[in-house]
């Protein structure tokens, strides 16, 4: 078994394991703490604080225009990373095929971007984790606060996009070791996932519909 | 020099003396009772983008990361991960996360305690979504039970869940409130019987503003409000919030609730306290574990409710111009946004608006219990100079705002700074313009 093998077969059905069921329990071990209850006397109705939940799960994607001065640079960057990821996972002619692969469905009515493009994408995408890496060193309170977890979440995704990028680009070295290393760095994240604070791709929607469900019962802001 | 530790307690809320190793465990205790799912959602959710630090005027002011609020909640997190997070055996098991210390918690005194007014600007920048202040809040509920609270808050908790008063005072405060009712020449009922209304009083107005409380008496005589104040009920604030014990916070709640209960209120009115209204509008029902079998409403709420239904007329003020700065927790926390503008609108006020306000407000510098920590002062006066700045760029000649609390520290920051601004109270320019 090559390596390119090794990663596509055993390690990849291995981590989507560790993924499934560790995203699974993280989740449910914060359900089974159970929720307080709430006995003092709400503003509104419990259907109108769930709209202002739902609410907030979208507009704290935007940042209120009282923070923007401080904090638009920050989050342009975060944003624009993480936009950039999802247009390359999403929408990139090799990843697609993955997808239909690995979930054995048929892909041709999924929209692909042209390579060039996916390629520009994933430059700037490195570009921009490169400011959010320098500015996670260098600014003070991103620095003080930052652990292990970060670091390590960063460097994973260092990896597979670098790998990516080189193997599309074609820069040197046996194809197939680099294509190995992108798939084996996509497994690596898919172990540690449920690990560390890559689950807050699942945490944002809870957490945000929970705060504007709860300030809006008190109509405070949100 | 004086050390972190001098300025602790030394004793359990129970006020027993407690070993090091007691404090560690009845910490863990704390914060175990408050591994609910909501923060546990609130400690998995973050990302460690620093944001939270920008909201917050104490790392604005300074730029010290130490006061990025996030940090705050540290000591809390860490037992959360070790104790009752989704992998606790395993990091138990290969010691990833260390149990927390009594040298750890006193070294984050400053930061639970000093250095948060517990305002959650924080909690409305996350993008996550994320109550920090509530993180914060729980943290120092673990303090407070290792016997780690400031002195100065934990003494003044467990007086006043003994006697109904935070401290002694020259004279017993109901006496203070017949005596200002004698000066200001208002009739102010205590302990009546029965009453539709209980109404509590801030501390700091029968200490430093009593004009405030006759103008509060005024108001209610004119509009013909059935109310009294009663003397094992009279303060407002909650030194067992501050404080962060919840079995102190009970026991002050349970007080006012049994007094309410007595006379058969249907209202409790809170005063111009944010804490207070914090304390009894959102935590009492939960703390005593039942509702509450009245309402409560903040002054302001309820000279607002009566000014719509026509049964407060109020005159206009003459030209001045005011800035109007928003309490946080009645504000940004409590949801009472439009109420005191209101008022101000009824009365003519010529409002200049700063550019933080409503629920943007940055904090008066002195809530939390910040106000009585005399450790904070230098701290608090460095977040203060960013809010007066505010206030004078607004350009208006006089300042306004609806709690006590936010007044002490402003006179305070006005004395240091030599501002040219008294703060005055919404309720007292409402009572000096109200048409019988």
């Amino acid at each position: 078994m090559t390596l390119l093998e090794f990663a596509r077969g055993p390690m990849l059905h291995f981590a989507l394991i560790v993924f499934v069921f560790g995203v699974l329990w993280r989740l449910v071990s914060v359900a089974l703490l159970g929720w307080r209850k709430n006995r003092a006397e709400s503003r509104v109705s419990t259907a109108k604080a769930a709209t202002g939940g739902a609410v907030a799960v979208g507009n704290r994607s935007w940042p209120h225009p009282e923070f923007l001065n401080r904090t638009a640079f920050g989050e342009a960057v975060g944003y624009g990373y993480h936009i950039g990821l999802f247009a390359i996972v999403l929408f990139g002619t090799p990843h697609v095929v993955f997808w239909g692969n690995l979930f054995g469905i048929g892909v041709s009515w999924w929209p692909t971007l042209p390579t060039g493009l996916i390629t520009v994408i994933s430059i700037a995408t490195i570009f921009l984790m490169l400011i959010a890496t320098i500015r996670r060193y260098m600014h003070a309170p991103l620095r003080r606060i930052s652990n292990f977890d970060d670091w390590f979440s960063l460097a994973i995704l260092w990896v597979l996009m670098v790998s990516g990028v080189w193997a599309v680009l074609g820069l040197g070295g046996s194809k197939e070791t680099i294509l190995a290393i992108h798939i084996i760095s996509f497994n690596v994240l898919l172990i540690w996932f449920p690990f560390g604070k890559l689950m807050h791709a699942f945490y944002i929607f809870p957490s945000r519909f929970i705060t504007g469900y709860k300030h809006e019962k008190k109509g405070a802001a949100s | 020099m004086t050390t972190a530790s001098q300025n602790f307690s030394r004793q359990g809320a129970s006020g027993a003396d407690l070993s090091p190793s007691e404090r560690e465990e009845n910490a863990m205790q704390a914060f175990a009772q408050n591994f609910g799912a909501y923060a546990a959602l609130n400690l998995e959710a973050c990302i460690h983008c620093g944001m939270c630090a920008d909201a917050c005027h104490f790392y604005i002011a300074t730029e010290d990361p130490k006061y990025t609020p996030i940090l705050k909640a540290e000591p809390f997190k860490q037992a959360y991960r070790r104790e009752s997070g989704a992998f606790a055996p395993f990091f138990k098991l290969l010691g990833l996360k260390k149990k927390v210390t009594v040298d750890q918690l006193e070294e984050w005194q400053e930061l639970l305690f000093d250095s948060c007014n517990l305002c959650g600007r924080c909690s409305l920048i996350c993008p996550m979504g994320i109550e920090v202040a509530e993180l914060i809040e729980i943290g120092r509920r673990g303090m407070a039970e290792a016997g780690l609270a400031p002195k100065a808050l934990a003494e003044r908790a467990q007086h006043q869940a003994e006697t109904g008063q935070p401290e002694e005072s020259a004279r017993p405060y109901p006496e203070v409130l017949n005596e200002i009712g004698r000066e200001h020449e208002v009739e102010i009922p205590l302990d009546k019987d029965s009453a539709d209304i209980m109404v509590c009083l801030p501390r700091t107005d029968l200490e430093q503003n009593p004009e405030s409380v006759a103008a509060m008496a005024r108001i209610l005589n004119t509009v013909g409000a059935d109310y009294t104040f009663r003397s094992d009920a009279l303060i407002a604030e909650n030194y067992g919030y501050y404080a962060g014990s919840t079995g102190l916070q009970k026991k002050i709640t349970q007080r006012v609730v049994d007094q309410a209960e007595k006379i058969g209120a249907s209202l409790v009115l809170v005063p111009e306290c944010g804490h207070a209204y914090t304390a009894l509008r959102w935590q009492a029902a939960d703390i005593i574990g039942k509702k509450l079998p009245f309402r409560v409403r903040h002054i302001t709420e309820y000279l607002a409710e009566l000014l719509a239904d026509g049964k407060l007329k109020l005159g206009k003020v003459n030209g001045d111009s005011f800035a109007f700065h928003d309490p946080c927790q009645l504000v940004r926390k409590g949801g009472i946004m439009d109420a005191p503008r209101e008022l101000m609108q009824a009365m003519g006020v010529d409002l200049r608006e700063m550019e933080n306000k409503k629920g943007f407000s940055f904090c008066c510098g002195g809530g939390g219990g910040v106000n009585d920590l005399e450790s904070a002062r230098p701290l608090r006066h460095r977040a203060q100079e960013l809010k007066l700045r505010e206030i004078d760029d607004t350009g208006a000649k006089r300042f306004l705002t609806s709690c006590s609390d936010c007044r002490v520290a402003f006179n305070d920051a006005g004395e240091h700074f030599n501002w040219d601004k008294k703060t005055e109270s919404l309720v007292e320019l409402v009572a000096a313009n109200i048409k019988e």
